[in-house]
């Protein structure tokens, strides 16, 4: 068990230091010295290990406080008794500690975060109508083929978007579709109206929903990525070798992402349609009394061929949202792991949210417009 | 001396860690082969060569991140590699390592880096383990950046932060990968001198991977010399004398940090020169 003794001999004092002084013991079990007793008139201060068993860290922090406090007294020390590891560590260990910057963790009033908060909501607004802007520009650019950016990125960019999300885009709808049949024809049948059920399918999913549901899982998939992404890129520096070499960075970075989701969002919802009414038609197949031809023709007698348009338009401002949006949070990211994770989220959030408001007033000025 | 186990009974001049045959790489490639060295206890033993040579590949393996291709590497008689997961994470805990950007975990401050293996790997108590963080940041100068986040430190500072988590435990071993890249002469020197304090007072061995000649040159007493091109250790011995005595040629010149014809440092400049004749 580890122990001290503190004895004097007129100006000079001696710190015996007793038994094992091991991390093992805990730590309750390691002896600390908050004063030296007496100090007044103490001039000299040496150490005695003839007690000291087996010994570690531990004993290096003590003989540190003691180094400390024998300084703010202007005591000397004298440590040349101590084990030499012990002497060198201590040598390496400052009598005075620096004084520690105070961190301030400042507290923000409650009107001033709102303010804050809102003013860092109309910047981030204004961030994507300048991205969104700057995106317009590169597109022209891009078709006149002056923009910055790497035909192999845009492939790239292209596959990821389109072929590679085709198979989860075309599962959910499917099951959408076919769960909106199986509980459309459960309320239609109380009024023998089960012949609406392709009705019910193709006009929610066509003109609602496909879209919506498309849009969601690309958020999830694709603009959480790009977020990622970028937001790594930053933290990497690799933003700022593009810069630094006059690379502009919404071209090269950011036109590829949103030109390729607004390229297959379109193609992406219409195969969204086709695999909801395909599951309504599963549904109606197998539970009611449908032929498939009949179903079909049921569908695109209730849906216009606008409808497809609608959709498809929809999906379209969906994609330069996803695609803006999350860039957008991808290249203002902090310079962290945890920043990464955060832009990934706040990306993911933000557009789903986003589309869902965009869904609804697409509805309102539809519907103000007559269509 | 040590927080953790402290079952092994230390003789100076013994070997610490020995590798015996060992290949390491990258599934079919093959980076380094026949490796056969000793690292002896206390000393400061430098893993050199040119870019691409395959140091820090080696480095990685000797750390117990990626298992070599074949061949055994042991400490204090252990075969690590061979022993099992637990094991080798235990062993792993004798190591500390000082990675090129110092690898702090950036949502946490700089005391919170050092306190993280303690909290893990002993039972103290949070005020116990906060005087071993001031006791440890103390050691590399860093006392007054405890509260600092790694995205607040200068590049020395990041590194003499990640030095304090890598003698939080009071490893056995300390592995630095390139130490002073990135770092100005003057830094660099002082966290050269640093080295050689800790490795006195905490009776640590160190194996750096450097190929800052003046910083091996002052620092290191044993050393191994890998060739990219021949893919094996070519030369073996402490950097002055291998700058001074080694047989091959290419290792003197490389040593003096001379770029003569069919140096080793110079081959990358070749391939441009070939580039360029192509152009």
């Amino acid at each position: 068990m580890a122990a001290w003794e503190f004895r004097r001999r007129g100006e000079a004092g001696v710190i015996a230091v007793l038994g094992d002084w091991l991390v093992k013991a805990g730590g309750a079990g390691i002896p600390r010295i908050s004063r030296l007793s007496g100090p007044a008139g103490l001039r000299r201060l040496a150490f005695d290990v003839s007690g000291l068993g087996r010994w570690d860290m531990t004993l290096v922090a003590f003989l540190w406080d003691v180094k400390q406090l024998a300084a703010a007294s202007d005591i000397i020390v004298d440590d040349s008794e101590l084990p030499p590891t012990a002497q060198k560590l201590l040598g390496l260990l400052p009598a005075r500690p620096k004084e520690r910057p105070v961190v301030r963790r400042r507290r923000v009033p409650p009107l001033a975060w709102i303010s804050g908060r809102a003013a860092s909501f109309l910047s981030d607004l204004g961030g994507s109508a300048m991205l969104a802007i700057a995106m317009v520009g590169g597109t022209l650019k891009l078709l006149a083929g002056r923009a910055h950016v790497r035909g192999a990125d845009f492939i790239r960019d292209l596959n990821d978007a389109g072929p590679r999300a085709i198979a989860i885009v075309g599962v959910v709808n499917l099951l959408v579709g076919a769960i909106i049949a199986f509980i459309g024809a459960a309320q239609l049948r109380q009024f023998s109206a089960q012949a609406y059920v392709p009705n019910l399918v193709g006009v929610t999913c066509v003109r609602e929903l496909a879209s919506v549901i498309t849009g969601i899982v690309m958020a999830g998939r694709t603009g959480g990525a790009y977020a990622a992404r970028l937001a790594t890129m930053r933290g990497s520096d690799e933003i700022a070798a593009l810069s630094s070499l006059g690379i502009p960075v919404d071209q090269y970075l950011v036109l590829p992402s949103v030109v390729s989701l607004c390229t297959t969002m379109p193609v992406l919802y219409l195969v969204g349609s086709f695999m909801a009414i395909a599951g309504g038609l599963a549904v109606a197949t197998l539970s009611l009394d449908f032929t498939g031809a009949g179903y079909l023709y049921e569908t695109f007698q209730a849906v216009p061929l606008g409808d497809f348009v609608i959709g498809a338009v929809k999906s379209l401002a969906f994609a330069a949202l996803i695609g803006i949006t999350s860039c957008r949070i991808g290249l203002n990211a902090a310079r962290s792991a945890q920043a990464v994770g955060n832009a990934a989220t706040s990306a993911v959030v933000l557009n789903i949210v986003g589309i869902i408001a965009l869904d609804a007033m697409f509805a309102v000025v539809l519907a103000r417009l007559g269509i | 001396m040590k927080l953790v186990d402290a079952a092994i009974e230390r003789r100076a001049g013994e070997a610490i860690l020995s590798l015996h045959d060992v290949s390491v790489g990258y599934g079919e490639r093959i980076v380094q082969k026949h490796l056969s060295f000793d690292v002896r206890r206390g000393s400061i033993f430098a893993l050199m060569g040119g870019s691409g040579a395959g140091k820090s590949t080696l480095l990685r393996s000797m750390i117990g991140l990626e298992e070599p291709l074949s061949g055994n590497m042991t400490f204090a008689g252990v075969d690590y590699w061979a022993a099992g997961d637990r094991e080798r994470a235990r062993i792993g805990r004798r190591f500390g390592v000082l990675f090129q950007s110092a690898a702090l975990w950036s949502s946490l401050t700089v005391g919170e880096n050092v306190a993280l293996p303690l909290q893990m790997f002993t039972r103290l108590n949070e005020e116990t383990i906060q005087w071993f963080v001031a006791l440890k940041l103390a050691l590399v100068g860093m006392e007054e950046a405890v509260d600092l986040l790694p995205a607040q430190l200068s590049g020395g500072m990041a590194k003499r932060a990640g030095l304090a988590r890598a003698i939080a435990l009071d490893p056995d071993v300390l592995f630095f990968d390139e130490p002073s890249s990135g770092l100005d002469p003057v830094t660099a020197r002082r966290l050269d001198a640093l080295i050689v304090d800790l490795r006195d007072a905490l009776e640590t061995t160190v194996v750096m991977v450097s190929h800052d000649l003046s910083s091996l040159i002052a620092i290191a007493d044993d050393g191994v010399f890998l060739d990219g091109e021949a893919r094996t250790a070519i030369a073996h011995g402490s950097p002055a004398a291998l700058r001074d005595r080694a047989k091959d040629p290419r290792v003197r010149e490389f040593m003096r940090g001379e770029a003569a014809g069919n140096s080793l440092a110079n081959r990358e400049d070749r391939q441009w020169q070939t580039l360029g004749s192509l152009r």
